[in-house]
């Protein structure tokens, strides 16, 4: 695990540098940027808030990635599952029904599976690249959304703002607390850290994925189907990313509008590497990763730095982790040349 | 006259590993000489350090009588050595002339240049046409393009490395008269081999590594072969106990009328591939790369299925239209050529390769992966077969190819197999290590199992096969028994061609061969 | 007439971006890299260019600063992924994500007012003539410009030697190195080149196409070029033909919403993405022709052998 170590350190220490070079004191922007974030209730609030969705969806990614399965539409897979548990949310005929939030649940997992069945389709029957395909789909998912608070979704009492209306009290999941955002469904992501360990690191079906992902031959050799780790690889990525944005409409949210995703889609996929496609390391990628954001936003609002600093750290994060890796792993890995 | 190379005192580790201890030869221009040694011996990595491909860590090299410093491949070239690599260093995609073109740097003429080779191929007897593509050209016109390629450089030391790995014994004797006309103008060789026969046959001199030292220099064709091969080996070979086979009533391993498409442009195509395997024999199949042995042997081992179930048949059953783990249900194992990536996952410890075929044998419980079974069962093989190795924790890529080997052979003998494919058993393995994996096939098929064996090594096919098949474009022929047949009939039936058919490109490349 | 033309010329300027960044990207494949990050390329290309030309630079300097925006991002990822050998689509995926915040936090000041477009030129006489005149000869300079690239490209990669090793090295980098290509130099010039020409791309959108700023406008054009690679099986023609197939789409489904088609304008504007997977899906099929001039050591990493 010390390449991620790493990799923070160094983002850190670029990170100072970019923001000496902006004429800011480093250490005061990065204690802004990541310690002040955190100093109260309302702060670890919302730094687990944001970090569980990047760890559900990460956790569901890495399912994928450990078998070679790409997977890097998980946003969209996010959006549509937001649809869909919307939808049942706002149309199911009895808004205060305590099955509510149970269906909203089924209805994104199930919606993520779906958009994230299509790629899982064309990969394994047509030979298709999930890569751009997942992809692609993000974007007509976005447009999707967008149509639907535009159009037919639009909250009729909502002064023509692209949003739906608020879903009822029983479409949510109750806060901790009612002075802070975090709620119930972070224990959703417990759960999953844990399955995605079981699965993983115990079981023979994730056995057989790692084994596709590393020598696809050996699979091959040892009747492992590829299409099985296609299928559970972009299924698992899907329904964590559908829950993930149930869990965004009925906790945060409460309601459809254009942009209901800071990119937790495409974070979670550095979340998946930071965390080196592992369980716990995911949970504490995904603690970082939400850090970022949550700092990003404080030094916008405190210093009027632009948010897309986070998008910066995210980067320069993934860059120097790979390297990390490089000068880590690779000598180990080196195979003695024999004559 | 100085010697056209001189090595002094080449030495060169890697990790773990000495390869060359202490080297020291002279070759003289027109020289024929053989570099004579077992896998593993340093022969390759010796060869790249003279090709500059590798540098020695200690050493000194001397071309003409003067030292050679800042060795590449490009300064090699400029002093005249050139070399033919054992796996060919061609691109498959572009055409002879083009990969020509790559290597020599001259001007960007490939009209003029394709003359030439044309006029240098024909002069030395290996006619090649240099607008065909090198991924329809056979082996053996590989090599002769190779060797154009240094022969276009008129070159003062040609480097050859296994050449005769790959061809038939008709081809050999080509390759030899052109090598000696090569010499009798005055280039020296550098032969690599572990072939004494061709050796004692071709060379004037040789130098004898073992283990990476010089264990000695002889004159070929004045020494015996024990001798030669007492340098080579260090010891006498344990003797292989071949009983005779008493074959099964019924074949476990029936393939009818198997015929299959290319699976791709590089491929080959099967054409109506019958034959049987019995219960207690082994039977191999010979031919030269590239001919359908890799298609034959994915559509027996399930890697590839086919639509015509009963095409093949496993122990009486339908069969072709199962996957891998589906046949291994019905007793199949099989021991792929390539060992990393395809027999093991290389990245995992033992313990996990051990899991993924013997998954079946008690290591996965409730859907979950038992650890503590997986380990105790890879310890087994290890002790057993005397793998190298630390424990089922090591992972698989830090075992030399020959400690893989046996690790990937345990394991599928370890599943008890009623049929047992397996593809060149004993390819980069020490010589040995060699032995026990053919004593080990031997006596599997001696306590029933079906044994069919691939393999290039007709020496290999000869030891231990009970029947020959021949595979050659891919049409594999009737079976021959092997106290009744030689090898020149199998070299014939190696390059068997339908002369009535010679537009077609494919059954000209055999012609020439 | 006038429609029709108006389509013409417009599917010719919308496919200029993809052809730009689809014939960069062929061009490092080629050699056996796979660099996913083309939208974060273009997305620096398409700062640097805006910001040359509100800091008062002439058009073609700024151009130029948007050719190297993209080459110094390509850097970032040929140091991860030919130094460092690290999982191309990773280091692609970090590139497209790194972009995209470096331009975002770039273009904060920019402010949303469009600047003067690059200008078109009326090419003497030529233009002049009825229908063929302003269908062909009434571009901006940076249209023809990549009428030539796909021409200069074509002849290099398959007329000249410096072509054949490229396309060789893509074969099998062990190959060329045995005999002696210096394989990871070659692939940072291709990967550079491959920057260059994101980054003109998007260049051509920020100054060009739409002359203003905004956030992420490359809105997928990026990854529409990764899928026209595909589509074209790695030959340059295709690239070219594929690029005017969709930016027909594109310029089809806006002239659809300027028309008041009865369908909503989300849903039009999803059909060059539905377009591109119902594309990628057809040419997936044919695994002969995808195989035929695929570089077959694509995204694996290379490290010459000591």
């Amino acid at each position: 695990m010390a390449a991620p170590v790493i990799a923070t350190g160094l983002t850190l220490l670029v990170g100072s540098l970019l923001f000496a070079v902006l004429g800011y004191d480093p250490l005061a922007t990065l204690q802004a940027f990541f310690i002040a974030p955190l100093n109260s209730l309302n702060g670890l609030s919302e730094w687990l808030l944001k970090a569980s969705p990047l760890i559900l969806i990460a956790c569901g990614l890495a399912v994928g990635f450990r078998a070679n399965v790409w997977n890097i539409g998980a946003e969209g897979q996010l959006i549509i599952g937001a649809i869909a548990a919307c939808g049942v949310g706002l149309f199911y005929p009895d808004p205060d029904s305590i099955l509510l939030l149970p269906l909203m649940f089924f209805a994104g997992a199930i919606a993520g599976m779906a958009w994230a069945a299509i790629p899982a389709f064309l990969r394994a029957r047509m030979n298709t690249n999930e890569i751009l395909v997942t992809l692609m789909l993000t974007y007509i998912a976005t447009l999707l959304l967008s149509w639907l608070v535009h159009g037919p979704w639009r909250d009729p009492a909502g002064f023509n703002y692209p949003q739906t209306a608020l879903l009822s009290a029983a479409a949510m999941f109750e806060p901790f607390d009612y002075a802070y955002r975090l709620n119930a469904s972070v224990f959703i992501t417990v759960v999953a850290v844990f399955l995605m360990w079981l699965f993983t690191d115990r079981s023979f079906l994730g056995y057989k994925m790692s084994v596709s992902g590393a020598a696809p031959l050996a699979a091959r050799y040892a009747g492992f189907r590829e299409s099985a780790a296609v299928w559970t690889g972009l299924l698992a990525g899907g329904a964590a990313a559908g829950i993930a944005g149930m869990a965004e409409v009925s906790g945060p949210l409460g309601q459809l509008s254009p942009q209901i995703s800071p990119g937790y889609g495409f974070a979670a996929i550095i979340v998946a590497f930071i965390g080196r496609l592992n369980a716990f390391g995911i949970v504490l990628g995904g603690l970082l990763m939400s850090l970022l954001f949550l700092g990003g936003e404080a030094v916008q609002m405190n210093l009027g730095l632009s948010a897309a600093l986070t998008r910066i750290f995210q980067g320069i994060l993934l860059f120097f982790l790979l390297a990390a890796d490089f000068f880590i792993f690779y000598r180990l890995r080196r195979i003695p040349e024999h004559a | 006259m100085p010697p056209r190379l001189e090595l002094r005192n080449i030495t060169k580790s890697y990790p773990g590993i000495i390869a060359n201890d202490d080297i020291s030869m002279s070759i003289m221009p027109g020289e024929i000489h053989a570099v004579l040694g077992e896998n593993g011996a340093g022969k390759s990595t010796l060869m790249k350090i003279i090709y500059g491909a590798a540098q020695a860590d200690s050493g000194e090299i001397f071309c003409d009588g003067k030292p050679v410093a800042a060795h590449t491949p490009a300064t090699s070239r400029a002093l005249g050595i050139e070399m033919v690599y054992q796996h060919f260093a061609l691109f498959e995609s572009v055409t002879v002339v083009e990969n020509i073109a790559l290597a020599v740097s001259s001007t960007f003429d490939l009209d003029a240049l394709a003359r030439q080779i044309t006029e240098l191929s024909n002069r030395y007897g290996m006619p090649i046409d240099p607008h065909r593509r090198v991924h329809d050209l056979s082996v053996g016109e590989r090599q002769r393009v190779e060797i154009v390629r240094c022969l276009l450089q008129a070159p003062k030391l040609l480097i050859l490395d296994e050449p005769t790995s790959v061809l038939t014994p008709q081809a050999v004797v080509k390759l030899f008269e052109t090598l000696r006309q090569l010499a009798s103008e005055g280039c020296s060789i550098v032969y690599i081999s572990h072939k004494l026969d061709e050796v004692q046959e071709l060379c004037d001199t040789a130098t004898v590594l073992r283990n990476g030292k010089v264990t000695g220099t002889a004159r070929p064709k004045e020494s015996t072969s024990a001798q030669l091969a007492r340098m080579m080996v260090g010891a006498e070979l344990p003797e292989m106990h071949v009983s005779p086979s008493v074959p099964s009533d019924k074949p476990v391993l029936e393939v009818r009328g198997l015929t299959a498409p290319a699976r791709d442009q590089y491929g080959v195509e099967l054409k109506n591939v019958s034959f049987e395997v019995r219960g207690g024999e082994i039977v191999g199949l010979a031919g030269v790369s590239g001919n359908g042995q890799a298609e034959l042997i994915s559509l027996l081992s399930g890697e590839r299925t086919h639509p015509n179930a009963l095409a093949i048949q496993i122990d009486g059953k339908a069969a072709a239209h199962l996957n891998a783990s589906e046949r291994r249900k019905l007793g199949m194992a099989f021991v792929p050529e390539e060992r990393l990536g395809r027999g093991a996952v290389p990245p995992h410890a033992l313990w996990q390769n051990a899991v993924l075929t013997a998954h079946r044998a008690g290591l996965v419980r409730n859907g979950l992966v038992d650890r503590k079974q997986a380990s105790s069962f890879a310890a087994g093989i290890i002790e057993r077969f005397k793998v190298k190795a630390n424990g089922p924790q090591s992972i698989a890529q830090s075992l030399s190819g020959g400690n893989l080997q046996k690790f990937i052979v345990g394991r599928e003998i370890a599943l008890e197999p009623k049929l047992f494919l397996v593809a060149q058993p004993t390819w980069g393995v020490d010589v040995g290590a060699a032995a026990f994996i053919r004593q080990t096939i031997v006596d599997l098929s001696r306590s029933g199992a079906a044994v069919l064996v691939i393999s290039e090594e007709l020496d290999e096919l000869f030891e231990i096969c009970d029947r020959l098949l021949v595979i050659c474009q891919g049409q594999v022929s009737p079976p021959l028994i092997r106290t009744k047949t030689n090898r020149e009939e199998i070299g014939l039936l190696m390059t068997r061609v339908d002369r009535g058919n010679g537009s077609n490109g494919r059954a000209e490349v055999a012609i020439q061969d | 007439m006038d429609l029709f033309i108006a389509i013409f010329t417009g599917t010719i300027i919308a496919a200029t971006p993809l052809i730009f960044a689809a014939l960069g990207e062929l061009v490092v494949e080629k050699s056996g890299v796979l660099n996913l990050g083309i939208e974060g390329m273009m997305l620096m290309g398409a700062a640097f260019a805006f910001w040359a030309v509100i800091a008062g630079l002439p058009m073609p300097v700024a151009i130029l600063a948007g050719a190297l925006g993209g080459a110094a991002a390509s850097l970032l990822f040929g140091v991860l992924a030919l130094t460092f050998l690290t999982n191309q689509y990773a280091a692609g995926l970090a590139l497209a994500i790194f972009g995209s915040g470096v331009s975002a936090f770039l273009g904060r000041n920019f402010g949303s007012a469009p600047i003067d477009a690059l200008k078109k030129i009326y090419i003497p006489y030529l233009s002049d003539i009825p229908v063929v005149g302003p269908m062909l000869f009434r571009f901006d300079p940076m249209v023809y410009f990549a009428i030539v690239m796909f021409f200069v490209i074509s002849w290099f990669l398959y007329r000249t030697k410096g072509g054949l090793v490229l396309r060789t090295i893509g074969e099998s980098p062990e190959t060329a190195h045995a005999i002696g290509y210096p394989v990871i130099r070659i692939r940072y010039l291709a990967v550079l080149f491959g920057g260059l020409m994101a980054g003109l791309a998007g260049a051509y959108l920020s100054v060009a196409y739409t002359p203003l700023w905004v956030e992420n406008m490359t809105a997928g054009k990026g990854w529409i070029s990764l899928a026209l690679v595909v589509f074209a099986t790695w030959r340059p023609l295709r690239v070219l033909l594929g690029a005017w197939l969709f930016g027909g789409m594109t310029i089809l489904q806006l002239q659809g919403q300027a028309l008041g088609i009865a369908v909503p304008s989300e849903l039009l504007s999803a059909l060059p993405y539905l377009a591109t997977i119902i594309v990628l899906v057809i040419i997936s099929q044919n695994r002969q022709m995808l195989a035929l001039h695929f570089p077959a050591s694509l995204a694996k990493p290379f490290r010459p052998a000591t």
